[in-house]
């Protein structure tokens, strides 16, 4: 059903948790669905320099969210922007497809984390 | 690796002896049983032996049962054919909101197709309340269709009382057995139901086979066409082999029940009170004590089922969940939802349904990977925190 690199991100999920400093939190997903995604970043000279997850629901849920930690950390907010739940996706050699709609959110949570980085610039600078 | 099966209410593994039952009657005595030659004899013989065996275990006559290709058909059969051959007595159904889709479904297309329907709640252990049927009875309600045993929870329904309130108001009443049949002790007469399902695969038989028991006296007819088999109530010839089987394992199940019972009450205890000692936040579904022995259905609070069974099948456990992810649809088990748990809590559910091979070292097993495994899963989780 799944791909061994969605059981390896499942069994063995990279960057779970929370970020000390984080200046980026976006949460997508309710619990009726099953599927919770919270992603924690930290920012710096436009540079994700720590990213952590955490998540509510099935393994593709789990793996997905994993893997977007590891595309993204290190990487420009410019490239982060570019990662789609797609690619993330491809990224674990696929999802089974009743997976692709419900469980396969983690850019989602991304997109939402960086949003939350410049709205929180946006109000440090207006104050 | 280990390999722990704790799904048995999914299906169970052939008993050695039931496959050496069947095994003449694939390559030695392959007749058909409608043949009259002497290969068709031999087969028609063990068919009708089957019968007697599957009869002998829920207290039916041999004359009484029609094999069928498994439970979910015998109540498809059952509920459609008893509705459009007696129309005369009433186009209403009643069944319940826990029942397995085999019947929900089929009560549901009855509905599309001009029958009435009700469905009835039930309370937070999963039971059918006898108030909740004599409220619901209508001068037309030709069939109440109740499951003997839930297959998620384990919770027994008082069928006995529920079939006596259905007579009184001159209702025929089904019950769809398939869980009980093998693990508990089911006596039609004594239960006082017209209709029962029952499957093989269930109770250490092969997939593919299963009955109608039809108390004497009620109308029902044939739900395929091409044939006289079965008393011209199931067309198609007769699985033979499965049927062979199906007999072996309810002989061996009328055996076994006693004991077996006794030992899968003592694993479903010892495995239900490790899982809420060690586990917070969780909580047992289904009746504490009217469930079926071996049944184990938990909830855990801010996890979703689907991961937690690929986690135990990482170390060998294999069992099942109502969440919504293993079933491939949006929501979590009606049977979940129906006795007032939240999407949330529903989502967390984790079946572990136990069959006589497995042993207290398994459950020990169990109990020392299930904790870290929810442990590691809501350190993960968003939820609860």
């Amino acid at each position: 059903m799944y791909s061994q690199k969605v059981m390896d991100h499942f069994l063995h999920p990279r960057n779970v948790g929370q970020v000390e400093h984080a200046n980026g939190v976006g949460e997508v997903g309710n619990p009726t669905c099953g599927d919770i995604m919270h992603i924690e970043i930290e920012v710096k000279n436009e540079i994700i320099q720590d990213i952590r997850f955490r998540t509510f629901g099935c393994a593709a849920a789990i793996a997905t969210s994993s893997m977007v930690t590891e595309m993204v950390k290190g990487k420009t907010l410019e490239e982060a922007e570019k990662i789609t739940n797609r690619t993330v996706a491809e990224a674990l050699d696929g999802l089974p497809p009743v997976k692709m709609h419900c469980s396969n959110l983690a850019a989602d949570a991304l997109h939402a984390a960086i949003r939350s980085y410049h709205e929180g610039l946006k109000d440090s600078s207006e104050q | 690796m280990k390999s722990i099966y704790m799904d048995h209410s999914a299906t169970t593994p052939v008993d050695p002896e039931v496959f050496n039952a069947m095994i003449p009657y694939y390559t030695d005595a392959y007749g058909n049983a409608s043949s009259v030659h002497f290969q068709g004899r031999k087969a028609a013989r063990a068919v009708e032996e089957s019968r007697e065996k599957v009869a002998a275990l829920i207290g039916a006559r041999p004359s009484e049962i029609i094999f069928t290709c498994g439970g979910t058909e015998a109540d498809n059969q059952a509920i459609i054919t008893y509705m459009i051959n007696n129309r005369s007595k009433g186009n209403h159904i009643i069944t319940s909101a826990i029942e397995h889709h085999a019947v929900l479904h089929t009560c549901e297309f009855l509905a599309k197709h001009g029958f009435e329907l009700t469905i009835l709640p039930v309370n937070s252990y999963g039971e059918v309340e006898p108030d909740s049927l004599r409220s619901a009875l209508r001068p037309n309600t030709a069939l109440v269709s109740i499951m003997h045993a839930n297959n998620e929870i384990g919770t027994i329904e008082p069928i006995q009382e529920l079939a006596g309130i259905a007579h009184e108001a001159g209702a025929v009443f089904h019950t769809d057995a398939v869980q009980a049949v093998g693990k508990i002790p089911v006596n039609v007469d004594e239960l006082g139901v017209d209709l029962l399902s029952a499957s093989g695969h269930k109770l250490y038989g092969p997939k593919g086979v299963g009955c109608l028991y039809v108390k004497k006296g009620i109308r029902i007819g044939s739900f395929m066409h091409g044939g006289g088999h079965e008393r011209n109530l199931r067309p198609g010839t007769v699985n033979v082999p499965g049927v062979v089987g199906f007999g072996k394992a309810a002989e061996l199940a009328r055996q076994r029940l006693s004991t077996e019972g006794a030992h899968l009450a003592n694993l479903a205890k010892r495995l239900t009170d490790g899982i809420l000692e060690a586990i917070p936040n969780t909580r047992l579904t289904g009746h504490p004590e009217r469930r079926l022995p071996g049944s184990v259905n938990v909830c855990f609070d801010y996890v979703e089922g689907e991961s937690i069974l690929l986690m135990l099948d990482s170390y060998g456990i294999m069992a099942s969940s109502g969440s919504a992810c293993t079933s491939g649809a949006l929501d979590p088990s009606h049977v979940l939802l129906a006795i007032g748990l939240s999407h949330e809590t529903a989502h967390g559910s984790l079946r572990l349904t136990m069959g006589k091979d497995n042993t207290m070292e398994e459950v020990d097993y169990v109990l020392q990977v299930l904790p870290p495994i929810i442990k590691n899963l809501r350190v993960m989780s968003p939820l609860g925190q």
